[in-house]
């Protein structure tokens, strides 16, 4: 064997908080190298911040730090473990660029530490763009000619001569962030000025726009063998972000010369750079010819990688970790088949389509246009064997009302053309719109650069829908065409649709009528492996997804009752992402233990839950009603979980049950009894528990006789929300009669919901577990802004330090009576407001939370584990009271991705905007709050903070805080009223204009503008969202010029009185299980 | 709905499959063969170690990027790898009808139409892949109307190579370039390129051209289909060569009959190796490349005489893919380093070759 026996600890750096553009891929990639390491007998050491990951939990790493990523606390968990190697390749931009920082302060040298894998020299040749161009011209191998500016005038000069337009890229940037086209002068200087806040270069380059994208997965060992594991294929033509992409593996309109032109390539690339692991090589590829440019080469992990590693079954990550100890691919075995080599390349006998999730709709004043930055928050990927199958899957997976690409409400796209020419994030609504109105391939293709092929496959699936519509009952429909539209991924409604059009009143008794006339037709779908050798040689892969083009399953059923469904979350998406894959994953786990196959449904190619080896069975599929029946049929199991995934299987709860489904733990009906406001409301007052006052109303005369009655601020929302969903808090009556037209057009069907908002109230949640009613476990963690921030974006403090001891007595009794009356058994969370002493509940969900894994981890008892024993019926005992007892505090802060959601405004409210968390511990609040702040990028001020706060209450809020910084020697700039405030109150600060007050000098811009602060609190006046105000555009150039920035007077002061105590030096470097 | 006619996939050992026509509409025989690849179908079809046999491709679409047009000359085409389509049908699970790619001059149907070669789409083909890989490669046939329209037929009861080769000798490359004699059992124009590129002189003959009697640099035996068996005239001229001391290189069919001329035996493989990723190792080295592969024989490693050693196994069954002399210029591979359709990552086999001229 080839391992390089001198390792025995192995450092791996995670990426922290999932952003848009570094998401829970990292999270697989990770936890697939701690497998590898584990394997052999390596110690592992692992940070990453962020808690609620599945890398970061018991049995993965055997040790866990949960601290930034930065080479400063890196460099003191190297001191304090002693590690003989690191591994950077796993934790994306953020692991790589710290490990470039190591090695450049001599850190790595310094203490002996081994870059394993690809050398640090080839990351930085890759991550260089002049180095990168120049190490390709080596090879004579094109990339995309440009030229490095560093200031905006530069910058301009180089466009003049490379004609516009022209594409703007910053370096060492995760995701794309700073980059853009530019079509003239203006343009060019906006974007290079911001990108230049982040990036200490930017590269000008001639667009290639129309060009088609494909990419390709390098594997290579240190012997010199190398392999592709896959190559995938834009939908979207070149100057849409890969990651804003529609991606089809492996790629379709390539001829053999294609593939092994571009294939070729890659591999002399990889050679010539010296990747050990994986890499992806990224091309512009011209759809008329055979030229080619090479656009990047990320010598890591990537978004890519995992999705390469979902779509053909070959475990990338996994790989590379082995190869960074020294083996060779021929050492290694294909997971799959167990017999053959690893070094080969997957044969697909299916195929894959990948598309992103954006939640823009949850932004306001964001640019919606897509292009080469990115802004997609998730992603799924739907397997078929016609793309018409996979592609229509996967529209459904997205989750954003899509039932297809037919059959969908239509929405209103005033000019067509221009829809087509700058896509949204609608744009396969308008791809869909073109065809309805009898747009020609052709003129699409003009107008969006879309290959042809992908645009007559969609052409198929329209012809489909025509012929369908057709029909008007149910048995019309010949078999042949029910059949074919069932192999190009018609759901059983779209069909249902189709053919009721508008007079489908009750869709649920139509989607049952189409199913059950399939089924008694024979047309039912099959179940087929991936394998990855397209069957040549036989598997035990339990890797599965299904399909309507086949005529055989794969895999034989038991029919023994034996298995346990577990309903995964699908697409990451804001408000729902890794939390619950870290549930799913430990439900799975449970499962097994106790015995019982375990069988994971999900879609989603960032997640550890779809990595085939976390469970008995994997069905790489949707979960919608239609499909998990469709398993259901066929798998027979003992009992369905859907209690850990969040909202998508919670929904599904009611439908299940009436279909006969065992769910197990808490019942349909208790669940449908929590989810129904009246139903729930109604319980709570049966039981005497105190909620904010709320009424479901139908008209504006009612809307404002109640607000009459309760008073300004209320809050606005249709009912079964997820995440705060068009959701909003109206201060005034203006503000209420504006957005109710907005939430009036969200939902008809829905009355809008009106709730009294109880301002300056502290939000509280519970997290527990109860069997038979009884709570057997819990956790009451404490918000540390007040409420009116949504708790996925708040602050949050486990235990709680500034709660009342009644308080916590109340909550835990109100808790007990209602686990009760919904006779709970698994998992529930209870958000509560407290005001003195006294509460009121707002929400109650059984299922999991967003913060099981945070406080379970805090906690050090697994409340899924609990939970899922729950479910399966065993007896559990409670903890003992001791374990509640702890002499450290938890904090889990949320991250934000505004940087890249152009326009946006990045101010928190009642609907949340946050893409990630992490978890910190400490040994006091403050260690623990400046912990997890620098783990989502906030900096300690150096310079100077620029104060800006709303109103009164806030000002006096921020007083202490403001008064240390000042102790501290910090220079404060303040905006008027603040300004004045301050000096009434012995703290000197300077006076910066708004922006609404032109002519004054100093303008608070410019002080951003010029870098003289480096932190910026500003806190809006009111909870609403005025567009154009002041406080938007000093956020906004905060955010645009990468100045950390506080808009929640609590959580500045908390922070600020974090870094004015306390040194980074002076936090203590402690291990999880050191707490 | 297209309407297009029903066609059935019968397999000797009785096993239906039902599908529909998108080529030629006549019944065809031959035998069943899958290939894993996932592009290549114009080289696949044109490849004449295809002859008389089925093609079913696992990857489910296929179309895509329509056909080349035709180009060069018989002799040697400019896109394909021979001057017709070889296999007798091909099947698979999703054909496009509308095609996309800026060479392209027509649609695959439209090319089996011209050649009279059936399509079927609409087939379970992972479920017949894996009824293959069980039950081993057979004989197949498809039918239209009725199930006797055509007769099973028996590639491998028949001289393929001779059905294949070219009849009469013909020369390639600049005339004072070194001359090396390619002996054509069924070539994949792709060699000639190769080779023609490399600034050779090649003289392509016949499969039972007695090229010992002309003189030459080094010799080439190319692939070829069906059993090596038909080939002894073959054998015995490489043979003779063998007491010489020429560079003498061979590719798939060229490795089974080399090995013979050797003194090894081969034998038929239960389903054989038609891929573009089929692992080999140089053997004694950690050198491994991803290969291209089409071929239902392989040599016997055991029955290589003591001068002789395997240069290339197979590293997912350990079957032979290459051997050579031990200190004579005599070497081969099982697989395909022209590639098309395939990874290209063996070119250097021929540079191989070439130096030792």
């Amino acid at each position: 064997m080839n391992k390089d026996e001198s390792i025995k600890k192995v450092l791996l750096l995670g990426s922290g908080a999932l952003k848009i553009g570094e998401a829970g891929e990292f999270d697989y990639s990770g936890a697939q190298a701690l497998k590898a390491m584990k394997e052999e007998g390596i110690t592992t050491v692992l940070i990453n911040p962020n808690i609620a990951t599945v890398q970061t939990s018991d049995g993965f790493a055997d040790k866990i730090y949960f601290l930034p990523v930065t080479p400063d606390f890196v460099e003191r968990v190297i001191e304090k473990e002693r590690p003989d190697g690191i591994l950077l390749a796993f934790g994306g931009q953020t692991a790589l660029n710290c490990g470039v920082e190591l090695y450049r302060r001599g850190i790595l040298e310094r203490y002996g530490v081994k870059v394993l894998g690809t050398p640090v020299r080839a990351i930085i040749d890759t991550e260089d763009r002049e180095l990168f161009v120049e190490k390709l011209d080596q090879i004579d191998v094109k990339t995309i000619r440009s030229s490095a500016a560093s200031d905006v005038q530069a910058a301009l000069a180089i466009a003049e001569d490379l004609g516009y337009p022209v594409i703007v890229r910053a370096a060492y940037a995760l995701g794309g962030l700073g980059s853009g086209f530019c079509d003239n002068a203006d343009e060019l200087a906006a974007l290079v000025e911001k990108a230049l806040a982040f990036s200490p270069q930017v590269l000008i380059e001639k667009s290639l726009r129309g060009w088609k994208e494909v990419e390709y997965e390098v594997v290579r060992d240190r012997f010199d063998n190398c392999i592709t594991v896959c190559n995938m294929e834009n939908f979207d033509p070149l100057g849409i972000h890969t990651g804003e992409s529609i991606v089809v593996a492996p790629s379709q309109t390539l001829s053999n010369d294609d593939y092994h032109y571009l294939r070729s390539l890659a591999i002399k690339i990889i050679r010539h750079i010296g990747i050990v692991g994986e890499c992806n090589v990224q091309y512009a590829y011209d759809p008329q010819s055979m030229d080619y440019r090479v656009i990047e080469v990320n010598a890591r992990l990537s978004r890519s990688s995992a999705l390469a590693s979902k779509a053909t079954g070959y475990p990338l990550a996994f790989v590379a970790a082995k190869l960074g100890l020294g083996y060779g691919l021929f050492d290694l075995k294909n997971s799959v088949t167990q017999s053959t080599s690893a070094f080969f390349e997957p044969a697909l006998d299916y195929v894959v389509v990948k598309l992103p999730r954006w939640d823009l709709g949850k932004f306001h004043g964001v640019n919606r246009e897509i292009g080469s930055s990115m802004k997609s928050v998730g992603e799924v990927m739907a397997i078929g064997r016609t793309f018409e199958e996979a592609f229509q899957k996967g529209l459904r997976m997205i989750g954003q009302g899509m039932h297809g690409f037919v059959e969908n409400k239509e929405i209103n796209i005033p000019d067509l053309d221009h829809a087509l020419a700058s896509p949204t994030d609608k744009r396969v609504f308008a791809l869909a719109a073109a065809m309805t109105r009898g747009y020609s391939v052709d003129r699409i293709h003009e107008l969006t650069k879309i290959d042809r092929w992908f645009l007559y496959k969609l052409q198929n699936i329209m012809a489909t829908a025509r012929e369908l519509e057709a029909y008007s009952t149910v048995d019309e429909i010949p078999v042949d065409l029910l059949r074919q539209a069932k192999q190009q991924g018609f759901s059983d409604f779209q069909i249902a649709r189709s053919i009721f059009k508008d007079k489908m009143d009750d869709a649920e008794q139509a989607n049952l009528a189409v199913r059950a006339r399939r089924k008694a037709l024979g047309i039912v779908p099959v179940v087929k492996q991936i394998d990855t050798l397209a069957a040549e040689y036989p598997a035990m892969t339990n890797y599965l997804y299904l399909t309507y083009n086949g005529t055989e399953n794969d895999v034989d059923y038991l029919g023994d009752h034996r298995s346990i469904v577990v309903l995964g979350s699908g697409a990451y998406r804001i408000g729902s992402s890794v939390e619950f894959d870290w549930c799913s994953v430990n439900a799975l786990m449970t499962v097994r233990k106790q015995g019982w196959r375990a069988v994971m449904i999900n879609y989603n190619p960032e997640t550890v839950s779809t990595d085939y080896d976390a469970c008995d069975r994997l069905y790489f599929d949707e979960l919608t009603f239609e499909r998990v029946m469709d398993i259901m049929e066929l798998e027979q199991p003992h009992g369905t979980i859907l209690s850990v995934g969040g909202q998508i299987p919670n929904n599904l709860a009611t439908r299940l049950d009436a279909a006969g489904v065992n769910i197990l733990g808490t019942s349909a009906k208790s669940i449908d009894n929590a989810e129904d406001r009246h139903k729930f409301s109604a319980m709570l007052d049966r039981l005497g528990i105190d909620q904010p006052r709320w009424r479901e109303l139908t008209s504006m005369d009612d809307i404002h006789d109640f607000v009459a009655e309760v008073g300004y601020p209320v809050l606005v929302r249709p009912s079964y929300v997820l995440s705060g969903a068009a959701m909003n808090v109206c201060s005034n009556s203006d503000e209420l009669v504006r957005f109710l037209k907005l939430a009036a057009n969200v939902s008809k069907q829905h009355p809008v919901v009106v709730t009294e908002f109880i301002q300056d109230a502290k939000e509280i949640e519970m997290d527990a577990v109860a069997q038979n009613g009884e709570i057997k476990a819990y956790a009451i963690s404490e918000h540390i802004e007040y409420a009116g921030v949504h708790s996925g974006d708040a602050t949050i403090q486990f235990p709680p330090q500034k709660l009342y001891v009644e308080t916590m007595r109340r909550i835990k009794k109100v808790s007990s009576q209602i686990a009760k009356a919904l006779n709970i058994s698994g998992p529930f969370n209870i958000q509560y407001l407290a005001k003195d002493n006294d509460i009121k509940v707002i929400e109650c969900n059984l299922r999991a939370s967003r913060s099981f894994p945070f406080v379970s981890k805090v906690l050090k008892i697994n409340f899924i584990d609990l939970a899922t024993r729950v479910m399966l019926g065993m007896p559990v005992e409670k903890p003992a009271k001791s374990a509640f007892d702890l002499e450290y505090v938890g904090i889990k802060a949320s991250q934000f991705s505004f940087s890249r959601l152009q326009g946006a405004d990045p101010v928190l409210g009642v609907d949340m905007s946050s893409t990630g968390e992490v978890g910190c511990l400490g040994e006091m609040t403050s260690e623990a709050v400046l912990k997890s702040m620098l783990s989502v990028g906030q900096r300690i001020p150096s310079k100077g903070v620029l104060l800006s706060s709303g109103g009164a209450k806030h000002k006096a809020a921020l007083l202490d805080a403001a008064r240390m910084l000042d102790r501290r020697g910090f220079r404060i700039y303040a905006t008027e009223g603040t300004q004045r405030f301050l000096s009434d109150n012995g703290i000197a600060s300077t006076l910066v204009y708004k922006p609404s007050e032109p002519d004054m000098k100093p303008q608070a811009l410019d002080i951003l503008h010029s870098h003289d602060v480096d932190l910026v609190v500003n806190i809006p006046r009111d909870l609403s969202s005025a567009e154009l105000t002041n406080g938007y555009k000093i956020r906004r150039a905060a955010i645009d010029l990468n100045i950390p920035l506080l808009t929640n007077a609590r959580l500045a002061s908390a922070f600020i009185t974090a870094f004015t105590t306390l040194s980074p030096d002076s936090v203590e470097i402690k291990s999880w299980d050191e707490y | 709905m297209r309407q297009t006619k029903r066609a059935t996939l019968i397999l000797e050992d009785g096993t239906r499959f039902e599908g529909r026509s998108f080529g030629y509409e006549a019944p065809a025989a031959g035998e069943v063969v899958f290939n894993t690849a996932m592009t290549g179908y114009p080289e696949s079809l044109t490849d004449p170690s295809y002859e008389g046999q089925i093609l079913v491709t696992t990857f489910p679409l296929l179309g895509n990027y329509g056909v080349p047009p035709e180009g060069g000359s018989p002799d040697l085409s400019r896109h394909f790898e021979g001057d017709r389509i070889h296999c007798r049908a091909i099947i698979a699970q999703d054909y496009a009808w509308e095609h996309s790619h800026w060479l392209a001059d027509r649609t695959l149907a439209d090319w089996l139409v011209q050649q009279h070669i059936p399509g079927i789409y609409g087939i379970d083909t992972r479920a017949l892949t894996k009824h293959l890989r069980e039950s081993g490669s057979m004989l197949g046939k498809i039918v239209f109307e009725c199930d006797d329209e055509i007769d099973f037929y028996d590639p491998n009861a028949e001289n393929l190579i001779a059905k294949t080769s070219c009849t009469e000798v013909k020369e390639y490359g600049p005339e004072d370039g070194k001359r090396v004699v390619l002996v054509d059992c069924g070539i994949k124009h792709n060699i000639i390129r190769c080779l023609a590129a490399r600034g050779v002189r090649v003289i392509r003959v016949p499969w039972d051209y007695d090229f010992n009697t002309i003189p030459y640099d080094g010799l080439f035996i190319s692939n070829g289909p069906g059993n090596p068996d038909f080939a002894d005239k073959t054998v015995e001229h490489i043979r003779k060569a063998l007491a010489g001391n020429k560079p003498i290189c061979g590719i798939c069919m060229g490795n089974q009959l080399l090995a013979k001329a050797a003194g090894a035996s081969t034998y038929k493989l239960k389903y054989g190796h038609r891929s573009h990723n089929q692992p080999v190792r140089r053997t004694g080295a950690n050198s491994c490349y991803i290969t291209s592969q089409n071929h239902g024989f392989a040599v016997d490693s055991d029955t290589l005489p003591v001068d002789w050693e395997p240069l290339f196994i197979n590293m997912n069954d350990g079957t032979n893919e290459g051997i050579r002399h031990k200190s004579k210029p005599f070497f081969s591979a099982q697989f395909h380093p022209e590639a098309s359709s395939g990874p290209r990552d063996t070119e250097f086999f021929f540079d191989e070759f070439i130096n030792l001229l």
